[in-house]
């Protein structure tokens, strides 16, 4: 990818072809949509996630295993996961869109955004299942 | 990365201290940005001494004044005085608003009235931005009435209370206020297309007589194009018609999220 601006910075074309650049995207209402969607479901299992880890604020490892090896408090667990790191990739990436105007920079940035994101969501996950049905 | 600092040849330096006129008894200090492309110096901000008893309450006045009787090198836009035009928008005590539609008593900060241009455009002297982008960013979204059916022996019909639909959208003036107070206008102006631009957009999806909604939306549904807006709410408060841009955006993802669903 270019350093250029898509919009084109040829100082000789017109201000309607600069404005048009490259044309839609279209894209962008799915990630503004899920960005609600988990920004709304991160509020409901925040709640739930607190009061799994206050519960067990205190309590033995073995303790701990028990209460984790319910399924409902393993997918509560692992729900909790899947909307925090959707959002946290969806927002982060607003926030390099928003600021990282060198286009390198831009797109490793967002593609390193995602892998982080995934690896955060696969790590916790992974420690959750261990936790809930390892030995 | 964001600029958030000036480039050199862009900061303001101190500038003259016009002499206050004689006999005046009510002065207003205005504290006003100079730049011109020709002297190759760096922007700076001259101080005037409005004589009150001469001339009108509204900045604007003030500034007009000003060009007649002090400094006659002092360059700014304005036609029609009275809040239509749009032409005088400039950054007043903080704000962007129209120059004559502000009082000066309203835009006082320790009794000076501080006068910029809109703020992150190019300028093109003075008061005057370069407006070229934010305009054709305007055409780029089709501000006229759009349709394939064959037309009718008249006008197009529309019913009252889809024309009440426009209320709060067709009054914009394209002043640039909105616009350019937006911080998400100010870093991806290239490629957003900022409060006024969608204000205009929306007022064309929501007439009833047009027949191209689908591909308006088609057109706006890009991550840069509308998906920049923020909720920041700058456009709303600067907006010296009362119009509520920010309402109007969200309007747009509405219609794009209920397309989809």
């Amino acid at each position: 990818m270019s350093t250029t601006p898509s919009s084109g910075h040829t100082p000789m074309r017109t201000a309607l072809g600069r404005v048009r650049g490259l044309g839609s995207a279209h894209s962008g209402t799915d990630h503004f949509f899920k960005q609600r969607v988990t920004g709304l479901a991160n509020l409901i299992l925040m709640i739930a996630f607190i009061a799994i880890v206050i519960s067990l604020a205190g309590s033995s490892y073995a303790a701990t295993r028990a209460t984790l090896g319910s399924p409902f408090v393993a997918v509560v667990l692992l729900l909790t996961l899947l909307s925090v790191t959707t959002h946290m990739r969806i927002g982060m990436q607003v926030v390099i869109e928003d600021y990282i105007h060198t286009e390198s920079l831009k797109v490793l940035l967002i593609v390193a955004n995602t892998f982080f994101s995934i690896a955060i969501a696969l790590a916790g996950a992974f420690a959750v299942l261990k936790i809930s049905m390892g030995g | 990365m964001v600029e958030l600092t000036l480039p050199k040849n862009s900061q303001i330096t101190p500038g003259k201290v016009w002499p206050k006129p004689q006999g005046a008894k009510k002065l207003t200090e205005f504290r006003v940005y100079r730049w011109n492309p020709d002297d190759g110096r760096n922007p700076r901000i001259d101080t005037y001494y409005v004589d009150r008893e001469d001339c009108g309450p509204m900045v604007l006045d003030g500034l007009i004044w000003i060009k007649n009787t002090v400094d006659p090198t002092l360059t700014f836009r304005r036609s029609c005085r009275e809040g239509v035009c749009g032409s005088c928008a400039m950054n007043i005590g903080g704000t962007n608003t129209l120059a004559c539609t502000k009082g000066m008593d309203e835009v006082l900060v320790k009794g000076v009235v501080n006068i910029y241009p809109l703020p992150h455009m190019p300028v093109v002297k003075d008061l005057v931005p370069d407006l070229t982008h934010f305009y054709a960013q305007h055409a780029s979204i089709e501000p006229w009435l759009q349709t394939d059916s064959p037309p009718p022996e008249k006008e197009w019909r529309q019913a009252k209370d889809d024309r009440e639909k426009l209320d709060g959208l067709y009054e914009c003036i394209l002043c640039a206020c909105c616009s350019t107070s937006c911080p998400s206008y100010w870093w991806n102006g290239d490629r957003y297309l900022g409060p006024a631009a969608l204000l205009q957009a929306t007022r064309w999806l929501k007439d009833s007589r047009d027949e191209r909604t689908g591909s308006r939306l088609d057109y706006l549904e890009d991550p840069f194009r509308l998906y920049r807006c923020h909720t920041i709410m700058n456009c709303a408060q600067a907006c010296p018609k009362s119009l509520n841009p920010a309402k109007a955006i969200a309007e747009i993802k509405k219609m794009m999220v209920e397309r989809q669903i």
